[in-house]
């Protein structure tokens, strides 16, 4: 399991310092397939149905539904594959050094809860958390912002991991559907977004504001 | 014996491995490539040469070469190649790595002696790119020191007892030491070992003002420095038997070879790096040692 | 009626008019618009009679607090709905708009729907999913207009709530990680009534993760920035009900896990923080309030000040003024959304320069834009001046004499800062303007059944709802 942990982060910092960004998205495709091997294998038997069925779930949605959208979204848009972050890529690199740091530090800050899943599996996923905001806030594409979002959420999903006993099925499928939805959505907008300003840089959108 | 035979094979063998990538980035490139043995031709063809120094040249220039590769057979000595290392105690990881350091600034040196701007550009790139390599080099070190509760590099690779939760760090550090071997070595995505357009060489741009003799021992330097990288590398991966016996020189062979047909793979199926994405590279290598040295530090079950 | 079918029919009705499209079935999604928010007011009327039942399972079990948000919303929800047909009859449109205009009345179902699921629930997890749908249901809603500005409006809206409400999600995680090992599930209840056992390390960043990522949705103050953008670019029916409606739902998520942090003894770790968005949510309110330009964006800015009063509110300790005050702001925001609508239309601009002798002009609208602003703004005889009020009675009561003052302080600058824009739009000469207002009876009638609530709330307060109040304040440990 641990090796699953690593590979997660990992490919988020293949994210954080790639250039190029159909790899982004095949990087987020790649995480999801690690993020969906996890459940079944927390809860400690493959036979168990809602690990196998939160898995398929996953699977299906942030490995596939997803990655097909953005990748579609970005083949329409017709945009420069760069993506141009706007603090440049090694500093995003030591940025993802300094991220790890203080994730796995603050977390040594506090009481490790109970559970059957590995130590790592905290830290990991605040790393993976922090890493998602990070993205969010130093790159201005749309389709960069959404991938920063699904890195945030992947984070997310990970420390769900370590409820995955408490948690009723129905609401992990509702949290799933919710981002299907959510992304859906952003898909679409993407698409205006880049019929309306003729590509999809969100600096573009600038015209709101208080002193005109 | 194992003093004997480990001296051997380090005299011997490096620049045989140099012939295993190349030959297999020319079948890559369908070529048939030089013969294996090429570059012992070529070392025996320099060592014959006489030498000639430009007189703007003091006697850095001189004393490089000599110094780069006498460093480089004595790190090798602490290097446990078949069996216990010839010589070994605590602390032993850091004089390696300080060895490895001072050949380096020796070649530095040297190529700032001859006063040529093309050198001169090789040395300063060799310096920020080795900073960079070096800050991950020395944080895998201290990865091992920790896992291993070693601080020789005997200790840190008779690692039977390890837990296992520690082997996704062995995996993350081979991949920083393989990056690092290529960045060191002056391999693909880093530098074109092949190229001969100063603008674009690093290493090569500072041996150009090297002839016969010196240049035989800056060649021969590095593959030895290859091979000892090399070994690191492979040894994170699979270390070698520490008891000496005539199969472990067998397995050193093939998972040398192994190593190398990999590093030529690699160096067929990338393209060099735009200089300004080096650096990315290294960062890059550094934070996944980072990430290791956090996983040895908290992946410990309790 | 059981409340499972205040859920699903809105759902199903969402999905029924979603297959009918074309401008020309305009009139009929409204008209399943209206008699889907009908329905929806009477079944949730019907759960105040005596013996009506109000828990079908664990996951949708209705207490006080979950009515009163529910009630809530569906009155106003009503009011839009019927102020629907004739805001959307003759709205004002360019061109080049094109668009999934069909896409109202389903996104306006959905979100009826998610926000009675979010009131309906006492699971934090499935709060969590609720709220989250009311996001999706709004960004195309808030898209209506289909041009650049109310894109760039709704992709802000749509990317900073999710990143927030994802935070939320964590801060959840982090909350059911205080509880770990005690074999609880994620319910309020459960949590609540096992509240001294809970890891207080968890649940303090739980609670802060919590109060960051729905205070982001909620519009508190340093994450506020899509709401102004939000707000101005909807029509005025959707900015109507993202301040009546929206907002409260995201309070209500930070309510539910504060009423945790409250039973196991962090109400001080939690009051001082929410103290402390209130207060930088007023001053950030009064900054931009100030010589606003557009006069949405003055109203949206106004959401910002009351929920900055509603968190300083809670973290003072008075429970019952906070909740008082949230349905009073409801109403008269509702109320100054819907008649800023109508100026809109008639004046075809939302810029506070070009708007002038209101009260001339459009007579019936400018007496109830300038009661509403007078509402809002604090001023007796409306209902919002007495949970002011009792805010800050409470607040001195309970020793905050900094937060008073500072409250008391930023309350008399935004009330100058904006009776200044709205005085100078009321004022003047009668004007000569651009639109007509077709369907005039069908925009007056919510306007002026809201006017009338906060003129008789301000006057007296009937004791069902004093009661019901109280009720509701217990949960949050306070009330009497």
């Amino acid at each position: 399991m641990d090796w699953l942990l690593v590979g997660v982060v990992l490919t988020a910092f293949v994210i954080l310092g790639s250039s190029r960004l159909d790899s982004c998205i095949r990087m987020v495709a790649l995480q999801g397939v690690l993020l969906s091997i996890l459940p079944p294998m927390v809860r400690g038997s493959l036979l168990d149905w809602h690990g196998l069925f939160l898995a398929a779930a996953s699977l299906a949605i942030k490995t596939v539904a997803i990655p097909v959208l953005l990748a579609r979204s970005l083949k329409q848009a017709k945009i420069k594959r760069e993506v141009e972050p706007t603090v440049s890529l090694h500093y995003s690199l030591l940025a993802g050094g300094a991220i790890v740091v203080i994730a796995f530090s603050g977390f040594k800050l506090l009481p490790v809860p109970t559970g059957p899943f590995p130590t790592l599996l905290i830290p990991a996923a605040l790393t993976v958390v922090f890493i998602g905001f990070f993205l969010l806030i130093s790159r201005f594409k749309a389709i960069t912002q959404v991938i920063g979002f699904l890195v945030l959420e992947n984070g997310v999903f990970l420390f769900g991991m370590t409820l995955i006993r408490d948690f009723p099925l129905t609401v992990e499928m509702g949290v799933l559907l919710d981002l299907w939805v959510g992304v859906f959505v952003m898909g679409i907008m993407i698409h205006h977004i880049h019929r309306t300003f003729d590509h999809i840089d969100t600096k573009a959108m600038a015209s709101l504001k208080d002193a005109e | 014996m194992t003093w004997l035979i480990q001296s051997a094979v380090l005299l011997t063998t490096p620049p045989f491995f140099l012939g295993v990538i190349a030959k297999t980035k020319a079948s890559f490139a369908g070529r048939k490539g030089p013969p294996l043995l090429q570059n012992y031709y070529d070392l025996i063809k320099l060592f014959r040469k006489g030498t000639v120094h430009s007189p703007a040249s003091s006697f850095v220039l001189r004393l490089a070469p000599a110094v780069i590769v006498s460093t480089l057979l004595t790190a090798g000595l602490f290097f446990p190649l078949l069996g216990r290392a010839p010589i070994f105690f605590e602390g032993d990881v850091i004089l390696f790595a300080y060895l490895l350091a001072l050949g380096r600034f020796a070649m530095i040196l040297a190529a700032l002696d001859v006063g040529s701007g093309f050198q001169g550009m090789g040395a300063s790139r060799e310096a920020a790119f080795g900073a960079f390599s070096e800050l991950a080099f020395f944080l895998g070190l201290v990865v091992l020191v920790v896992i291993s509760g070693s601080a020789s590099l005997t200790g840190i690779f008779q690692w039977k007892w390890i837990h296992p939760a520690w082997r996704p760090v062995f995996l993350l550090l081979f991949a920083a030491f393989f990056f690092i071997l290529l960045a060191e070595n002056s391999r693909m995505p880093v530098d074109d070992p092949s190229t001969h357009l100063e603008l674009t060489m690093i290493h090569e741009g500072m041996i150009l003002d090297y002839g016969g003799i010196d240049l035989g021992l800056i060649l021969y330097g590095s593959a030895i420095k290859l091979f000892l990288l090399m070994a690191f590398a492979i040894s994170l991966l699979w270390p070698q038997p520490l008891a000496w016996h005539w199969h472990s020189a067998a397995l050193l062979g093939l998972k040398w070879t192994g190593m190398a047909v990999a590093i030529g793979a690699v160096e067929s199926v990338t393209a060099r790096l735009r200089l300004i994405k080096v650096p990315q590279l290294l960062i890059a290598n550094f934070v996944v040692t980072l990430f290791a040295l956090l996983v040895a530090l908290f992946g410990r079950r309790v | 009626m059981n409340p499972i079918f205040l859920l699903l029919t809105p759902v199903a009705l969402g999905l029924i008019t979603l297959f009918i499209r074309g401008d020309r079935k305009r009139s009929l999604r409204r008209q399943i618009l209206f008699w889907g928010a009908l329905f929806h007011l009477s079944g949730t009327l019907s759960l105040f009679l005596p013996n009506s039942k109000h828990a079908i399972n664990p996951f949708l079990t209705l207490d006080a607090l979950g009515l009163l948000f529910l009630t809530l919303t569906s009155v106003l929800f009503f009011l839009v709905s019927i102020y629907s047909f004739g805001y959307f009859f003759k709205e004002y449109r360019s061109e080049q708009e094109r668009g999934m205009r069909h896409l109202y009345a389903p996104c306006m179902l959905f979100f009826l729907a998610s926000t009675t699921l979010a009131a309906l629930t006492s699971h934090l997890g499935l709060l969590w999913v609720a709220i989250e749908a009311t996001t999706l249901a709004t960004a195309p809603l808030i898209y209506y207009h289909h041009h650049a500005r109310a894109l760039e409006a709704a992709w802000k809206y749509l990317l900073i709530c999710s990143v927030g409400i994802a935070l939320a999600l964590l801060g959840i995680f982090f909350i059911a990680a205080a509880g770990k090992g005690k074999g609880l599930d994620l319910f309020v209840f459960d949590f609540v009534a096992n509240a001294k056992s809970l890891d207080v390390r968890w649940l303090k960043i739980g609670f802060l993760l919590v109060l960051v990522g729905f205070g982001t949705k909620m519009g508190l103050a340093p994450l506020h920035n899509w709401l102004p953008d939000a707000h101005s670019e909807s029509p005025s029916s959707v900015s109507a009900l993202l301040s009546g409606a929206l907002l409260n739902i995201a309070f209500l998520g930070i309510l539910r896990c504060y009423q945790i942090c409250a039973a196991a003894g962090l109400a001080h770790f939690a009051d001082t923080f929410l103290i402390l968005l209130g207060v930088l949510s007023l001053v950030t309110a009064f900054i931009f309030i100030t010589n606003q330009k557009d006069y949405k964006r003055m109203l949206a800015y106004s959401s910002v000040e009351h929920m900055g009063i509603l968190s300083l509110g809670l973290g003072v300790g008075a429970s019952f003024a906070t909740l008082l005050h949230m349905i009073n702001h409801s109403l008269a925001k509702v109320l100054l959304f819907l008649t800023a609508g109508q100026i809109v239309l008639g004046y075809r601009t939302k810029k506070v320069a070009e708007v002038h002798g209101l009260l001339k002009t459009l007579p019936a609208t400018g007496i109830l834009f300038v009661m509403g602003g007078l509402a809002v703004l604090g001023l007796p005889p409306f209902a919002p001046f007495i949970s002011e009020f009792l805010i800050l009675r409470d607040a001195l009561v309970k020793g905050h004499t900094l937060a008073a003052v500072l409250y008391l302080v930023c309350l008399g600058m935004i009330f100058v800062a904006m009776s200044k824009i709205l005085l100078g739009m009321a004022q003047g000469e009668k004007h000569e303007i651009p639109g007509a207002l077709e369907r005039y009876p069908w925009l007056m009638f919510s306007p002026m059944v809201l006017a009338a609530a906060l003129l008789i709330f301000g006057l007296y307060l009937p004791p069902p709802l004093v009661r019901f109040l109280n009720e509701a304040a217990r949960l949050l440990g306070g009330g009497s």
